[in-house]
């Protein structure tokens, strides 16, 4: 399903960041336009395969989300290939669509539409998502006066309408009360079943563990083990040191 | 190889056209929501600027002088002058504004700018509005030439997409663009006709204008339709269609080059 094969994403780590006209040229003048690079990700190579599920771990900092920018196409990489197959559904930050003065109502039509989904489709599905993100008394209110929790409920419920080949979650369930966690919990448990692929990023070890069956472990752009989730989380967490139970 | 590439393209455009109605309907709903008269300041906007500039035209720098009917002259030279800086202008800010967007979620990035450009296709149209009035309040004659106003829409849509494709893409990388380009509408309004005539002026300011810019060949094509009631001379028409494709292919071109690299910049 997806074929990451020696991909390296590189920065431009600049020691500040030039966006004007006058520093480009002061820094041209001063021979100080080097290129400084920074790897972000270096020669990762995996294969995941239908209905598996993937969880990328590691610490803060250690190219977990690039990774998964990458294969959401949000950024290509430097060097290597990418391939996926059938549909994403990108849960990298939820309502990153939503326009803040637009009601709800505008924003699901607006997200869909974001996410590639076709207006009939989000026409039928309408229901659904007001149901699953249970906003049903704040439809035509501007997403501005939303809490975050109603607003990442909304995302949650546009983003996982579809039932994607490939499901690509990046720590974004932390907001939102213990009840819609559970709900997102069962949707996604759902939706592994139905043979989804899941590529999960989280802090949260034992959530890690529950919904995938594979883990990689990422340091600094280096993968430095891959494999059966239990045993790469048991490495990870004695290198941290700490035990799976903390 | 080549072809398949072309045929995936057009399928994501496909796919993407739902997003870019999505995107213009967004900005004509914000535009006047929460404004009492909604959508009627798309007409009265332009009927009032159009009243200042003409009595200061007439009564303080009397440049009205040889020009009959200089209300309809005026407004006809504001509508398409406005679509292309309001166009451009929104369009070379599209990559950024929605950069929250761009960084989360993958969408082809071109579909903001487009749509920004299309919003003020849209805009125009409804500026047209105000056009008819006035050609009424001023017993302005109507011909059948005027039905070929899209003609000209239809080639400042082309030539503000590769403007706006170009800004969109050196405004991600340098922002100071933003200000050298007001800066640069400034001056371009002024070396545009739309407060006075061509009769007024003589010698290389003469040619300048009328060979070198490219707002003169759109304003004078839809003078011609609307105001002039005749078919523009050949080279007004070809020139307009020919300065919209080149820009067009250069914008895009500027900015396929460089697409891949705005995530590391915005």
């Amino acid at each position: 399903m997806i074929d990451i094969d020696d991909v390296t994403v590189r920065f431009n780590k600049a020691t500040q960041k030039i966006d004007n006209l006058k520093d480009y040229a002061i820094k041209l003048i001063r021979r100080e336009l080097m290129f400084q690079e920074f790897i972000a990700l270096r020669d990762v190579s995996f294969q995941v395969r239908e209905g598996e599920g993937w969880g990328l771990i590691g610490t803060n900092g250690s190219g977990k989300s690039t990774l998964l920018k990458a294969i959401a196409g949000i950024m290509k990489p430097y060097k290597g290939k990418i391939t996926t197959y059938g549909s994403i559904a990108p849960l990298i930050e939820l309502g990153a669509g939503f326009d803040p003065n637009l009601t709800a109502r505008e924003n699901i039509y607006l997200n869909g539409a974001v996410l590639g989904y076709s207006k009939k489709f989000m026409q039928e599905h309408f229901e659904d998502i007001v149901t699953f993100a249970d906003i049903q008394n704040f439809l035509d209110s501007p997403i501005k006066n939303y809490s975050s929790g109603m607003k990442a409920r909304l995302g949650f419920a546009v983003a996982t309408v579809v039932n994607p080949d490939i499901l690509i979650v990046d720590e974004v369930l932390a907001v939102g009360d213990a009840k819609f966690k559970k709900k997102c919990d069962q949707r996604m448990a759902e939706m592994l079943s139905k043979s989804t692929t899941l590529l999960y990023v989280s802090h949260n070890i034992k959530s890690v563990m529950k919904l995938c069956t594979h883990a990689i472990w990422i340091e600094k752009g280096n993968v430095m083990m891959k494999g059966e989730v239990n045993e790469v989380c048991r490495k990870y967490m004695e290198a941290q040191g700490l035990t799976l139970d903390d | 190889m080549n072809k398949s590439k072309t045929k995936i393209r057009i399928e994501t455009f496909i796919k993407y056209t739902d997003l870019m109605k999505q995107l213009v309907l967004r900005d004509l709903k914000l535009k006047y929501r929460r404004s009492f008269l909604g959508y009627l300041w798309s007409i009265l906007n332009p009927l009032l600027i159009m009243l200042v500039m003409v009595v200061v035209f007439t009564n303080l720098f009397d440049r009205s002088g040889s020009i009959e009917n200089y209300a309809v002259y005026l407004i006809a030279g504001r509508t398409v002058f406005e679509f292309i800086t309001g166009s451009t202008n929104d369009a070379m800010r599209s990559i950024l504004d929605n950069s929250s967007l761009i960084k989360k979620v993958y969408v082809p990035k071109y579909v903001f700018t487009l749509s920004k450009v299309t919003s003020g296709a849209v805009n125009m149209v409804f500026s047209m509005g105000a056009l008819l009035l006035v050609m009424i309040f001023t017993r302005a004659p109507f011909t059948g030439y005027f039905f070929l106003f899209p003609v000209v829409i239809l080639q400042l849509y082309i030539f503000c997409c590769g403007m706006g494709f170009f800004l969109a893409q050196a405004n991600v990388f340098f922002r100071d663009i933003q200000y050298i380009y007001n800066a640069f509408t400034t001056a371009w309004m002024y070396a545009t006709p739309l407060f006075y005539s061509m009769d007024q002026m003589d010698g290389p300011v003469k040619f300048v204008i009328e060979y070198l810019n490219p707002a003169y060949y759109y304003v004078k094509q839809f003078r011609c339709y609307v105001y002039e009631g005749c078919l523009p001379e050949p080279r007004i028409f070809i020139g307009g269609w020919m300065i919209a494709i080149v820009s067009f292919v250069i914008g895009l071109f500027c900015f396929k080059k460089s697409q891949d690299k705005f995530i590391l910049y915005i």
